[in-house]
């Protein structure tokens, strides 16, 4: 009955929206339009302000920040700050700028997206095609994961990270990664393979595919549009890590964040503004650029939830 | 060619038994449909004879082999599904190919399989198309394909026709007996649809609350059902059934309504005669019953006409004897109006009479 319904009422939708439009042609202006587009105009700048003073004190010198004008254009425009905050700002001792902290961040963010993403793929289509044993139990602690504060556990996994004679290295802070990723990827992946009709594993069963073979020759083909969505909230995730980076990648290995930080929290000599505003955009254009390139693929992830054929 | 055998098989999901203690045997070359109602079990059946899921109980045999626990792709079967299950990111090709390049099957045997695969079932044509570029009878043709290739003696369908509109549907259930008779091979078929399984079947096993409640030939399920589920589950508009008492167990045998009317049933083959006064029910077809405005004898009741529904071919005359409902079939042209009380008559050896506290046909 049920799905007759939804059926009548879809066709009902299709003949009321999707063929012909009916009703009144909405005007171009009318006060709902503009009421709408003022507060859409009001809330994009009360985000965007603050990114204009940060990209107009970057390109200014330090001179004319000192005058005071925050919102004014740059009277003279220089690059130098950028330069500077890339490549000489001083984080403490070391004054090489923000670049090893990006090669770090890189170092960081690459395997620790790439295994999570891999691990949480496997957990999640275990766990909607195969129903080991236990299977329920392990999800359920799982998402319980997901709610628990990373600073409860950090001095358990530094312990566990010392005994295990990794604290302070590049494979501590990608296993810490792995692990806090996974409650949420595994949740992500697990949805979305119970959206993949079971008759498809079925069908992979019966025409002698064993568990390896049907996760990907069958499932991995089928999890672009998933992967993609993980691998924004990873990458995006993970590049804006502070903390776990500071505890357990050393000091060698500090991500950008870290780096960042340290040059705008540097107390000897003046403050640079401009090289400080520079550091920050730089380090928030990597998940910037990420949102921006994938939107469009993010959006179709999360609507491509329903599998079709 | 393969027979297949279900021996006392038991299925339970947590604690929900879904089959218990089941036989069926499926001679060679047979085409069985399994027909029942949503949650009857029978496509738990069709899954456990595929391999799909763990049994608790019993054994499976096919081809004379104990198959209980073996892999599905070990089992010389191959399914097709109700949503076609095709692969979506492999070609109409890959998808077909997909079980046999898993099992290494040498490049030349793959191509000689697809090749007669989809001349069989001319697909040729679509082999290159992704299945979102299929429509649902070529998506379905291709699932159909897949499970030819695998060169199998055994073919379950899980309800294959039912997500596909009614004219695809009947095409494809006349190919589909073609194929069976060009093929010879076992198949069993799940469906929920009895004018599929009428018309496909050679054995039809109607199922119930996990009970196979008849195994029998299109024409015996229809004629001689052994009990009353089977009796109004197959046949459409269902069988009447007109309760009462069975009187006259001495040479006279005739059904009593309330109220003293008496429905004789002489000529009508008792398996065996219940005591004088047992609670029954008479089951006659919608096209067993003729109407005669003044008509007599021995087998007939009164009707009061309340509806006619015209069908085209024919039309459907609803009406009431005593507190139940009757619906008789009558010619297109035939003149009733509702109100009128007219004579039903029908032969008492193509009836069927059912013990009313058990179901079962006396």
């Amino acid at each position: 009955m049920t799905t007759g319904d939804a059926t009548l009422t879809d066709a009902a939708a299709v003949t009321r929206w999707g063929v012909e439009p009916s009703g009144v042609k909405p005007r171009r202006f009318s006060p709902a339009r503009l009421g709408i587009y003022g507060f859409l105009i009001i809330s994009a700048a009360f985000f965007l302000i603050p990114l204009y003073v940060m990209v107009v004190t970057s390109l200014k010198t330090m001179p004319e920040i000192r005058l005071g004008h925050l919102f004014n254009l740059p009277q003279t425009w220089t690059f130098q700050p950028w330069i500077d905050a890339w490549l000489h700002a001083c984080t403490g001792r070391d004054c090489f700028g923000l670049h090893p902290g990006f090669l770090n961040s890189l170092k960081i963010t690459v395997p620790s997206v790439i295994v999570s993403i891999i691990i949480a793929s496997i957990n999640g289509y275990a766990l909607s095609f195969w129903r080991y044993k236990g299977a329920n139990i392990f999800f359920g602690l799982l998402v319980f994961g997901a709610f628990v504060p990373y600073q409860v556990v950090i001095y358990p996994l530094i312990i566990a990270a010392r005994e295990a004679g990794l604290f302070s290295t590049l494979a501590a802070i990608i296993i810490v990664h792995t692990i806090f990723g996974m409650p949420i990827l595994t949740l992500l992946f697990r949805n979305y393979y119970a959206s993949v009709p079971v008759e498809l594993f079925k069908a992979g069963r019966v025409d002698g595919a064993g568990f390896w073979q049907i996760f990907f020759r069958i499932m991995v083909p089928m999890s672009v549009p998933i992967t993609t969505v993980a691998v924004i909230l990873q990458v995006t995730g993970i590049w804006n890590d502070f903390l776990f980076g500071i505890v357990f990648a050393g000091r060698s290995n500090w991500p950008m964040t870290v780096q960042l930080n340290n040059i705008v929290n540097t107390t000897t000599g003046v403050r640079e503004y401009n090289v400080n505003m520079a550091a920050t955009i730089l380090t928030a254009a990597v998940p910037l650029a990420v949102y921006f390139i994938s939107g469009r693929w993010f959006v179709r992830g999360i609507a491509a939830g329903a599998v079709k054929g | 060619m393969a027979s297949v055998s279900i021996k006392k098989l038991g299925v339970s999901f947590g604690s929900l038994r879904v089959l218990r203690d089941l036989d069926l045997d499926v001679d060679q070359g047979e085409f069985v449909v399994l027909l029942g109602p949503s949650g009857c079990g029978k496509s738990t059946l069709l899954n456990a004879i595929a391999g799909l899921l763990d049994v608790d109980a019993g054994q499976v045999w096919i081809g004379g082999k104990n198959v209980t626990w073996e892999e599905p792709k070990d089992r010389g079967i191959g399914m097709v599904f109700q949503s076609y299950a095709l692969y979506p990111r492999m070609t109409a090709e890959g998808n077909l190919t997909f079980g046999l390049r898993v099992a290494r099957v040498p490049k030349d045997e793959i191509a000689r399989r697809v090749e007669r695969t989809s001349e069989l079932l001319q697909i040729k044509p679509l082999l290159g198309r992704r299945p979102s570029q299929l429509s649902g009878g070529q998506r379905q043709r291709v699932a159909i394909g897949r499970a030819l290739v695998r060169d199998v003696d055994v073919f379950l369908f899980d309800e294959p026709l039912s997500n596909l509109d009614a004219k695809l549907r009947t095409e494809l259930r006349v190919e589909l007996k073609k194929l069976h008779n060009q093929l010879g091979s076992t198949m069993i078929y799940v469906t929920h649809d009895q004018i599929e399984a009428l018309t496909l079947a050679d054995r039809i096993a109607v199922m119930h609350a996990g009970v196979i409640q008849q195994l029998a030939t299109p024409k015996e399920i229809y004629r001689r059902p052994l009990n009353r589920f089977v009796a109004g589950f197959v046949g459409s508009p269902s069988m009447n059934f007109i309760e009462g008492k069975l009187v006259g167990s001495n040479g006279a045998p005739a059904l009593q309504l309330g109220g003293g009317f008496e429905i004789g049933l002489t000529g009508y083959g008792f398996e065996r005669m219940p005591g004088e006064g047992r609670p029954a029910a008479l089951g006659v077809r919608p096209e067993q019953i003729t109407l005669h405005p003044n008509g007599g004898g021995a087998s007939t009741f009164a009707v009061n006409v309340s509806l006619i529904d015209p069908m085209g071919a024919d039309s459907l005359l609803w009406g009431a004897v005593g507190t139940d409902t009757v619906s008789v079939r009558i010619g297109p042209d035939d003149e009733f109006s509702p109100g009128d009380t007219v004579t039903a008559h029908f032969l008492p050896e193509h009836a069927s009479v059912f013990d009313a506290e058990t179901g079962a046909r006396l």
